[in-house]
């Protein structure tokens, strides 16, 4: 192979996208290590604090993609205090010192500040796509710095982040001679939207391909939006309240019949329980449909649109839909891939909206289904079992029985030999989550046939110890574990140190681990950040003579080349 | 084994039988911290609380555990500030509720009620009527008196036909429909 010259291997090497085959190849041969790392276009860095920026920039000195995720993944569900960490500032200063020609940046669970975006905005001249998932810290100013500055923009895509909104003109930032949007997505924006300026901005910008509103754009302003840009791909509808003959619904309606490129509709974050038949025309050519955050449209109203949704691969979904509108789902979305069912009260207790029979009625009707998250109130041994025999095909599968600790409603058997069936009947499975009654036995299954599963998450489950070693023996490619409220404790934690390595990150919070094993694993483990996130009286752990014996509240390790972070508030103590 | 872990969070008190109108000292949204102390197991039984079985029907409403369900807060909010909206006041989801043929009418507290059942047998005690049986198809069978409600369309609606949130959230009142009128909507519309 090293016949052909450094630029034929490269150019080799540039149909290798995946950041796993590009890390395999950088372990070839000392020539390919060198060749792939100054070819390195997009680097995705799993858990930011297992690398500085200044090592990533000595490694890949040419990247234009940048992946960051920084909180682990229960930062989600608030277990994770405010200030935990996740700062994205130190890398920005960093690219922007160096020579990188940074074009795109993808943050998850980070810290952004204003300062922070403004510097992003100044510092690269190319700077094409900023993508920021459930990040917090920065307000509608940062947003401004970003429109005003990045001439070259295509994508802006905001989904889910906590944004303080100042209300402010960002959207009659963008110069009027900026024509280059692709992506728009400001649907977690609460507060109010400068219309004038966003149409402008709409009408400017014929590569519009996505575009996703929050809930302060209303109705007639949606209408005039689709009339000037009917190329759209991806569609986020704000806000639809509107009597159902009102003006701005007939405009509306007329818009949509040119919509011939649709292909994926979300939003309706305010929404009249009539607005989903005015989208009818477009069904038959939709792939993904999101209305998980539609509350008030009744089931029967989604029951109707998604009978016109044969394309559908991706569908995410209010547990108002009903067991009946799922079996709708099975009967009509033959090329169904991907399947989100949320939980619309989140008490439990009252009317039970989905139950299993829903679940074995997708995967009896949708043979191409490899992603699934199901939240519901009840499942069955029996009904697990019929949907592994139908779907072996699993790469994700997440079930949330509402309800801790609850049994097979009509066996009040545990859930052992239900998920034992999926693991063992989906050879494929990558991320896995258990629920309900569970004892140690699910976990020697998980330990014996998920052999591909990398991401696990526990909550309210297990007896003992040996629960969590089936698990850390057997799934050889683990790379997240996190486990809640589950009795797992420092034999287990300590019982093979040198698994850690092989892994991203270990979260256990409210188990039986003690401080004193905590501190044993640190000894053992130097390559390991082991942190102890401890809310309440942080010198208490010292103080008190039982210390050894002291239960650590939250525990987060990783593994790290460059050891403790200097970042960490006084609550969380790296042992 | 693990009886102790068993649904500590159910609070009974939501279940105890007091003197007071519904709605009031209503216990519903009690935040549990499952990080008090280190030393603590994750939730502390209540001391008057029995043990309950797991396989126990689920009470109205349960204190709440920290982190769960596992919903991002950013989508917790959003269902939470729909639910707020559509209540009425702060505590409770009050309704008028009227009889054909009664003088007054009364006032209940939805979010009081699991479900259904739970909330006809309320209404035929506080009217001393019985509603007849239910079926999906043919709406209520043998008896003068049909429950309807008046949902947020302003359409008049026949009780029990979709799920018990989304008729929390939709209702606007009640009425006790009887005679001709009742029986013209009970047979399946």
């Amino acid at each position: 192979m090293n016949y052909f010259p450094d630029e034929v291997i490269e150019h080799v090497f540039d149909f290798v996208t995946s950041h796993k085959d590009r890390n395999s190849i950088s372990l070839v041969c000392k020539s390919w290590f060198k060749i792939e790392r100054y070819s390195r276009q997009n680097v995705f860095i799993g858990n930011c604090y297992s690398i500085s920026p200044e090592r990533l920039l000595r490694r890949f000195p040419c990247f234009k993609s940048l992946t960051l995720k920084g909180k682990p993944h229960f930062a989600d569900f608030n277990l994770v205090p405010h200030g935990w960490g996740g700062f994205v500032q130190p890398w920005i200063e960093a690219l922007a010192r160096s020579r990188v020609g940074l074009e795109e940046l993808r943050l998850k669970r980070m810290v952004v500040t204003d300062e922070g975006l403004e510097l992003l905005s100044r510092s690269f001249v190319n700077f094409k796509s900023l993508v920021l998932v459930s990040c917090e810290g920065f307000s509608t100013d940062g947003l401004a710095s970003i429109a005003s500055n990045c001439r070259h923009l295509r994508d802006l895509d905001l989904q889910e982040n906590e944004i303080d909104d100042h209300r402010g003109q960002w959207l009659s930032c963008f110069p009027e001679t900026y024509t280059s949007l692709v992506t728009l997505n400001f649907a977690c924006l609460e507060g109010e939207t400068n219309l004038v300026a966003l149409e402008r901005l709409v009408a400017r910008s014929p590569n519009l391909r996505s575009l996703k509103l929050n809930r302060a754009v209303p109705l007639d302003a949606l209408a005039r939006l689709m009339a000037c840009a009917p190329q759209i791909v991806d569609l986020g509808v704000g806000s639809y309240e509107d009597e159902q003959d009102s003006e701005s619904c007939l405009k509306l309606q007329a818009a949509i019949r040119k919509y011939t490129s649709l292909r994926s509709l979300s939003g309706f974050l305010e929404a009249a329980p009539h607005c989903l038949s005015a989208f009818h025309p477009v069904c038959h050519n939709l792939t993904s449909l999101n209305l998980s955050y539609a509350a008030e449209i009744h089931g029967s109203h989604l029951i109707k649109l998604i009978e016109h949704c044969k394309k559908l691969q991706r569908l995410w979904i209010l547990d108002s839909i009903g067991d009946k509108g799922l079996e709708v789902v099975a009967s009509t979305c033959k090329e169904l891939q991907e399947l989100r069912v949320f939980p619309t009260d989140l008490h439990g207790g009252g009317n039970t909206a989905v139950t299993e029979d829903g679940l074995v009625a997708i995967s009896a009707g949708c043979p191409k289904l490899h992603s699934i998250l199901y939240f519901c109130q009840q499942m069955t041994n029996a009904a697990l079992i019929t949907v592994a025999r139908n779907c072996p095909n699993f790469i994700r599968f997440r079930l949330c029985i509402l309800e801790p600790h609850k049994p097979d409603h009509v066996t009040s058997q545990p859930l052992d030999e239900g998920f034992g069936a999926i693991v063992q009947a989906c050879k494929n499975l990558k991320r896995l989550s258990v629920s309900g009654l569970l004892t140690d036995q699910v976990f020697l299954y998980i330990g014996m046939f998920a052999t591909q599963l990398e991401m696990l998450s526990i909550a309210f489950a297990g007896d003992t110890d040996k629960g969590m070693l089936y698990v850390l023996n057997g799934c050889k490619k683990m790379r997240k574990l996190e486990i809640r409220d589950s009795p797992f404790g420092d034999a287990a934690l300590l019982a093979d140190v040198n698994k850690y390595e092989t892994m991203r990150s270990l979260w256990m919070s409210s188990c039986e681990v003690t401080l004193g094993g905590c501190k044993r694993l640190a000894r053992k483990a130097p390559w390991l950040n082991v942190e102890i996130i401890n809310e309440n009286d942080n010198n208490r752990m010292e103080e008190n003579g039982y210390e050894g014996r002291q239960k650590v509240d939250k525990l987060y390790l990783y593994r790290t080349v460059v050891g403790t972070r200097v970042d960490a508030p006084p609550f969380v103590w790296i042992l | 084994m693990f009886v102790e872990k068993m649904d500590e969070f159910v609070n009974l008190k939501a279940t105890e039988l007091r003197l007071g109108l519904p709605g009031t000292d209503n216990v519903c949204e009690q935040r549990v911290s499952c990080n008090s102390n280190s030393n603590k197991r994750a939730l502390q039984p209540d001391a008057e609380n029995e043990i309950e079985s797991s396989t126990m029907k689920t009470p109205p409403r349960k204190a709440q555990i920290v982190g769960w369900p596992p919903v991002r807060s950013y989508r917790k909010n959003s269902i939470q500030t729909k639910k707020n909206e559509s209540d009425g006041e702060s505590q409770g989801i009050y309704v008028k509720v009227s009889m054909d043929g009664a003088p007054y009418l009364r006032k209940i507290d939805l979010s009081c009620y699991k479900g259904y059942s739970d909330l006809l047998k309320a209404l035929e005690l506080m009217f001393k009527f019985s509603v007849g049986e239910y079926s999906e198809r043919d709406g209520y069978r043998g008896s003068d008196f049909v429950p309807t409600y008046e949902d947020k369309d302003g359409d008049w609606m026949l009780i029990g036909d979709v799920p018990w949130e989304m008729f929390e959230s939709n209702c606007k009142r009640l009425r006790i429909m009887k005679g001709s009128e009742a029986r013209c909507l009970g047979s399946g519309v």
